[in-house]
This record gives structure tokens, sequence and C-alpha cells, in this order.
């Protein structure tokens, strides 16, 4: 992430990282999810899925922290992220 | 991807899971449209207000959003078009204790059930309304409603819609609801917040979530697409909260004002009713006046 100056406490803070989880049976190829989410983790696949609709997948798993945000978004309760044990 | 790690991945349920019936998955609602995101706000919303979940009751009217109540795993009800309140008033007043929660459409709400409306909020029902606002009958093929603004085009106004439409906050805040929150459907942290807060508050609150309805309204104007028409709607907001309702009519050539415009309180219904029952109010009219009345003026 790019910041216009750093934070002083930059190294202290420990970000939060996420799995994200794909129901790729539900989803419904809106876009929503891949469009808003904050640190570009997934992308629209090519392939179908069993409705004929073309589902997210995991570009950069890294990225991903865990904000749940394409979670609330997804109108069709096909993706979530759950937390990654944060290590000591 | 391997099929072994996909069988692994969808495995795990999602955490609506627990308050949806997911044999009813999936869901009628058209892909983009933000139904199933308000859905999704209101499950969240309800477990974070923290009330049991056997004191909560969900009942709806009929239309696209009326269907929320089959897919919520609760109690629930699916009413007749338009009497989605009327089953609800009789629902809080059995169970007084209970949270009882009305999701419908605008047209349901505040067309076919709008006298309803106007008398639960003046007699201060508890309850909490959500309406799903997509500007047009969406289920029945796309008819204008009373929410259509001016000189949009439905299959009933093919060349634009010639008449003004309600602003619903302005209605809600005017017929005395307690709570009146406006949120699109992108909006969804503040949407979720304002859901709770509705569910806690003693008396009428109303949310209002503007929601794209890419099937019937954004494809007859212009935005068939559904990230664009939700997108639109965001970035017209402008978030003014504390406003008078009034001055937040929906402007869809400048701007579309959020937020939450009223957050009062005064007495509910059955606090009045039980006071009235009590029998210890005195007569009404009091007939001992406050103000002494004026000296007969003596004329001539
Ligand atoms: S949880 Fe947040 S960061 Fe992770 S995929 Fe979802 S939206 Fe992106
Ligand atoms: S938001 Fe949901 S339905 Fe839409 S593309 Fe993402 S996973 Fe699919
Ligand atoms: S018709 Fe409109 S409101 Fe109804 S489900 Fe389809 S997109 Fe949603």
């Amino acid at each position: 992430m790019k910041y216009w100056r750093d934070p002083l406490d930059l190294g202290a803070i420990q970000v939060s990282k996420g799995r994200v989880i794909i129901i790729e049976g539900r989803c419904k190829g809106c876009e929503f999810c891949v469009t808003y989410c904050p640190r570009n983790v997934i992308q629209m696949s090519k392939a179908f899925n069993i409705k004929g609709y073309h589902f997210p997948e995991v570009v950069d798993e890294s990225m991903c922290v865990n904000c749940h945000f394409c979670e609330s978004l997804c109108p069709e309760f096909a993706i979530f992220s759950v937390a990654i044990p944060e290590k000591n | 991807m391997s099929a072994q790690r996909r069988k692994k991945k969808t495995s795990q349920p999602h955490p609506q899971d627990e308050l949806l019936r997911t044999d009813r998955l999936p869901h009628i609602w058209c892909p983009g449209c933000g139904i199933g995101t308000a859905f999704s706000c209101v499950i969240t919303a309800i477990k974070k207000s923290e009330i049991p979940l056997d004191d909560i009751a969900m009942v709806s009217g009929i239309g696209c959003t009326g269907r929320m109540a089959g897919y919520i795993k609760l109690d629930s009800f699916h009413t007749t078009h338009g009497r989605a309140i009327p089953f609800a008033t009789g629902l809080k007043l059995a169970h007084p204790e209970g949270s009882v929660i009305v999701t419908s459409g605008d047209g349901d709400l505040l067309a076919i059930g709008g006298n309803h409306f106007i008398h639960a909020a003046r007699r201060n029902i508890d309850l909490t309304v959500i309406c799903v606002n997509n500007f047009n009958y969406g289920m029945t093929g796309g008819q204008q409603a009373p929410s259509t603004p001016f000189g949009a085009k439905t299959t009933t106004s093919p060349i634009g819609s010639p008449e003004q439409p309600f602003n619903f906050c302005a209605l809600a805040a005017a017929c005395g609801a307690v709570y009146v929150a406006r949120w699109t459907a992108l909006h969804i942290r503040r949407l979720t917040v304002s859901i709770t807060e509705a569910m806690k508050k003693p008396g009428f609150s109303f949310v209002e979530i503007l929601s794209p309805c890419p099937t019937s309204f954004g494809r007859r104007n212009r935005i068939r697409n559904p990230l664009e028409l939700v997108q639109f709607y965001h970035e017209r907001s402008v978030i003014r909260n504390n406003i008078d309702p009034q001055e937040a009519a929906l402007d869809f050539n400048n701007n579309l004002v959020v937020g939450k415009f009223v957050d009062t309180e005064r007495p509910t219904f059955l606090d009045s009713y039980r006071l009235i029952n009590r029998r210890e109010l005195g007569d009404w009219p009091a007939l001992e006046p406050k103000v002494p009345i004026p000296d007969k003026q003596v004329s001539g």
C-alpha cells in the first residue's frame, strides 16, 4: 500500500491477514466483489460455474486483509473471508 | 485448481448461513440486484443487535424484496400485498417483548400499503421498517411506482414518468417516525449500523435503501450493467446527517442525499396504551383552565 508519508508506527502495526473462500456454485457473476475489494485479491475467472456465470478466483491471497467487505457486499452469499491466526 | 482443493474450499459454510434457509438458495433475485446485499446487511445487523433470535420475527409483503422473509431462518411471514405492516402490528402487540422487522419494497410498503405505513408511524408502533427502493415495480415487469423519478422510463411510462415521486424519508418523519435513515446498497457499513440502531430503537423506525434494479429499472434507463448502476447511485450520493428530510428529496441529476436524518424519542403505541389503561389519568379535556379567561369586555 502507498502512503503519502510513512506512519511513524508502521512497523509496530500488525495488519490482519485473511483467507478468502469462494462458493463458486452460488455466484451469479455480478463482479461486485472484484470491483470493490480494496486490495485486488480476486479477479473474474474465465471458467463458468454450474449456472453458467463467471465466478471470482483468487489472484494473490497474501494481499487479503480480512476486511470482510466482499463478504458483506456479495448479494449471493458466495464469498467470505476468514482470519489467518497471527504469527508471533 | 485441483478437484480435491476445490472440495475442501467449499466445505466451510458461509458465516451468514446460520440465518439462511440454505435449501432455498439460490434466491430469485437477478444477478447484481441490490436486494441481496441489503439482505446480507439485515442479517449482519440482526447478529450485531444481540437480540435473542427467538425474539425476532421478519414480515414482508409482495414483490422482489418481499421474498426476504422466505429466505431467513427465523420466524417469518410473507403476507399479502401491502399488508406487511398490519400483520407486523398484530405480531408486536401480541408479543411486545419481541422485535419485529418489516422488509419490503417501495411499491408494497408505500403504494398499496401507504395508509398502513402512515398510521403505524403516527401511532409509533415499535417496528423496524426496511424499505428497499428500486424505483419501480420490478417483479411485475417494471411498471411506474410512486418512487419512480420524474422523467424516468418504465413500461407504463415509456416516454418518461410525468409524476413527482414521494420523498419517503420526509413522509416517514412527517408521520412521526422516531428513526429515519437512507443509504445506498453500497454503503454497507453505515447501512448495517443504521439497521442495528433502528432495531434497538423503541418506536417506528424507517430505513430506506436505494437499490439497483438492473433488470427492470436500469435496463430502461440506459444503465443496464448492475455494476454501473450501483456505482451511479453511490457516486451521486452525498452524506448529510441530521438534516430535515424535507431537504433530502432525491435528485438524480445532481445528488442523492443519504444519511441518518431523524433520531428522536416519543412514547410508543404500547406506552400510551398502557398509560390509558391504568385509569389514573384525569378526565379529558381537563376543565380547569390553565390560562385565566380574560374578563368579558364591556362594550359601549
Ligand atoms: S476480505 Fe477484503 S481484502 Fe480480502 S478479498 Fe475480501 S474484500 Fe478483498
Ligand atoms: S459479489 Fe458474489 S455473486 Fe457477485 S461476482 Fe462476487 S462472488 Fe459472485
Ligand atoms: S427485477 Fe429488479 S429488484 Fe427485482 S430481483 Fe430483478 S433486479 Fe432485483
